[in-house]
């Protein structure tokens, strides 16, 4: 159950069995979002603001491009360099209320094959596996995953 | 205008896989820019070095480990950084040094030693850390990028894989000439298909490799080459080392997502057309102007993206540009003649500064069989790692 790992880095999507979201923040002096998330400073040049609140993301988006890592990436990903590798995809997702680009590991099982530019997609809880040199654990992610019922155009 | 400076001698160490210290390679190809500007070391009066960040301590202060090299003779030295802009950083600041009146003649030079494989991030557990992040929590390898940026145009502008391995069997082409490149085999488009995929839809042989190499220039003030005797030397007559600008909208390694353009206020020009704009505006030249230019092929797919963001054709029209001969040698504006990454492999801080090497030879129209004929005026375009564009713009 992906809940109850912990998060490959704090903060930066929801806990729990609920609606899951990837999580950033907003300055609440000139409206920016940003993901990952800045809690100490806006980065806007013309904004002296120190006040950032969390917000949740869109949980749906388009596809702005896609790929794969046919080879093992290196440390620090957590893999088990003894075990065969699986290759995954990697999306590239635009979100359009907040007109900003998010990447994450498509779900298990999605293959390019599988992608188009433009299609939509959903975030869903992830597990990132580690390997023996981790102790065998296993840490929380979020995934992109495309929303069923929609053809490959 | 901000004044040229005059490129007194230039010089490189081959590329490849040695397996020797950087500092060899770095000592070697300033000797061959020194003996190419007829220069006793002695003569040098500052030493700015393109650091590496592979390379241990020596590597961060590139600039003293190679006058140590040479021997101390009390240049003043300066170490830069600035991933794999380096290069053009180092040119940046020697240019400053000598049109501000500080020094008359600065050795640059950068040289690396590259590990096997994917670059990696530095060790440790570091999760402030962009670069750190993205391997950890994705797996997100620089061929990643590359490929999502390639299988972007493919969607947008309906660039096809054989477009993209068109620009390694051109640059292949031109580098089997380069006595300094790697790979001195003309490639095939059946080759390039028929290698593997790394990361869809990118296969190997549109990868650049990771190299060992250096390159060294010599730079001097215009009225110290007239002295000496070099009546029209190349001149450095632009160095663009400008920074994005707030939100950046354009997916970029090492982020995990791009600025939010959901903010107030207009969203500015993208970063990397940025690039060569701001060279041109200070060499007061256009891409109607250029005789060649050297770019940042770390793929094949980013070549085509390279000649939109030079002006050389407007966007989506790179792969026509390619297909039209257009920037091939003998064409109306060869990119990469040297080869490009595609036929070097990537040596980090040495990159940017072999690109200039290259105007350098093609416009004193010593370039051999790789020459552009009646080549006056060439650009470089890089970008370093965390926002560092570069662009230096050569004429004679």
């Amino acid at each position: 159950m992906a809940s109850a790992r912990t998060p490959v880095v704090a903060g930066w999507f929801t806990s729990g069995d609920g609606d899951f979201r990837l999580l950033g923040t907003r300055c609440r002096g000139c409206g920016a979002v940003y993901f990952p998330r800045e809690d100490t400073y806006c980065r806007a040049p013309g904004c002296a603001s120190e006040e950032l609140a969390e917000v949740a993301l869109s949980r749906r988006g388009r596809v702005w491009s896609y790929t794969d890592g046919r080879y093992r990436p290196p440390a620090p990903y957590p893999s088990d360099p003894a075990a065969e590798w699986e290759p995954y995809t990697l999306i590239a997702v635009e979100l359009a209320a907040e007109r900003m680009v998010v990447l994450g590991q498509g779900a298990p099982g999605v293959t390019v094959a599988d992608l188009a530019v433009g299609m939509e997609v959903e975030v869903v809880p992830g597990v990132l596996d580690g390997g023996a040199e981790e102790g065998g654990a296993s840490w929380a992610t979020w995934n992109w995953r495309p929303v069923p019922g929609q053809a490959r155009s | 205008m901000t004044g040229d400076v005059a490129v007194a001698g230039a010089g490189m160490h081959p590329w490849g896989k040695w397996g020797r210290s950087f500092v060899e390679y770095g000592t070697k190809a300033a000797r061959a820019a020194l003996a190419d500007a007829g220069l006793d070391w002695t003569a040098i009066q500052s030493v700015v070095g393109a650091n590496t960040v592979r390379c241990g301590y020596p590597g961060q202060v590139a600039g003293a480990t190679f006058a140590r090299a040479l021997g101390w003779q009390g240049a003043r030295v300066t170490s830069v950084y600035a991933a794999c802009a380096s290069g053009a950083r180092a040119i940046d600041t020697a240019r400053a040094q000598i049109l501000s009146g500080m020094v008359d003649t600065v050795l640059v030079v950068g040289a690396d030693a590259a590990p096997k494989g994917f670059f990696a991030p530095s060790g440790g557990d570091r999760p402030d850390d962009p670069d750190w992040l993205r391997f950890r929590v994705l797996g997100a390898t620089n061929p990643a990028y590359f490929a999502l940026w390639a299988r972007r145009r493919m969607a947008v502008y309906g660039d096809t894989p054989e477009d993209f391995a068109a620009v390694k069997v051109k640059n292949a082409a031109a580098g089997a000439a380069n006595r300094h490149a790697r790979y001195r085999s003309p490639v095939t488009a059946e080759q390039v298909a028929a290698s593997p995929v790394v990361a869809d839809p990118l296969r190997l042989l549109d990868i650049c490799a990771t190299s060992d190499g250096a390159a060294a220039l010599v730079l001097s003030s215009v009225d110290f080459a007239r002295r000496h005797g070099v009546a029209d030397p190349v001149r450095i007559r632009a160095v663009s080392s400008v920074s994005p600008r707030h939100p950046r909208t354009a997916l970029d390694l090492p982020d995990i997502a791009t600025d939010s353009a959901a903010g107030p206020g207009p969203v500015p020009d993208a970063f990397r057309p940025s690039i060569a704009r701001a060279a041109y505006e200070e060499a007061g030249i256009g891409p109607e102007d250029l005789s060649l230019a050297e770019v940042y092929d770390l793929s094949t797919a980013l070549e085509l993206e390279w000649y939109e963001d030079l002006g050389l054709c407007a966007a989506g029209e790179g792969a026509g540009l390619l297909r039209e001969g257009a920037t091939a040698l003998g064409g109306r504006v060869p990119v990469n003649p040297s080869g490009g990454l595609a036929s070097f492999g990537e040596a980090v801080p040495a990159q940017a500064i072999a690109q200039v090497c290259e105007l350098v030879q093609q416009l004193r129209g010593r370039a051999g069989d790789r020459q552009v004929a009646g080549a006056r005026v060439g650009i470089t375009a890089n970008q370093g790692l965390f926002g560092h564009g570069s662009s230096v713009i050569a004429v004679r």
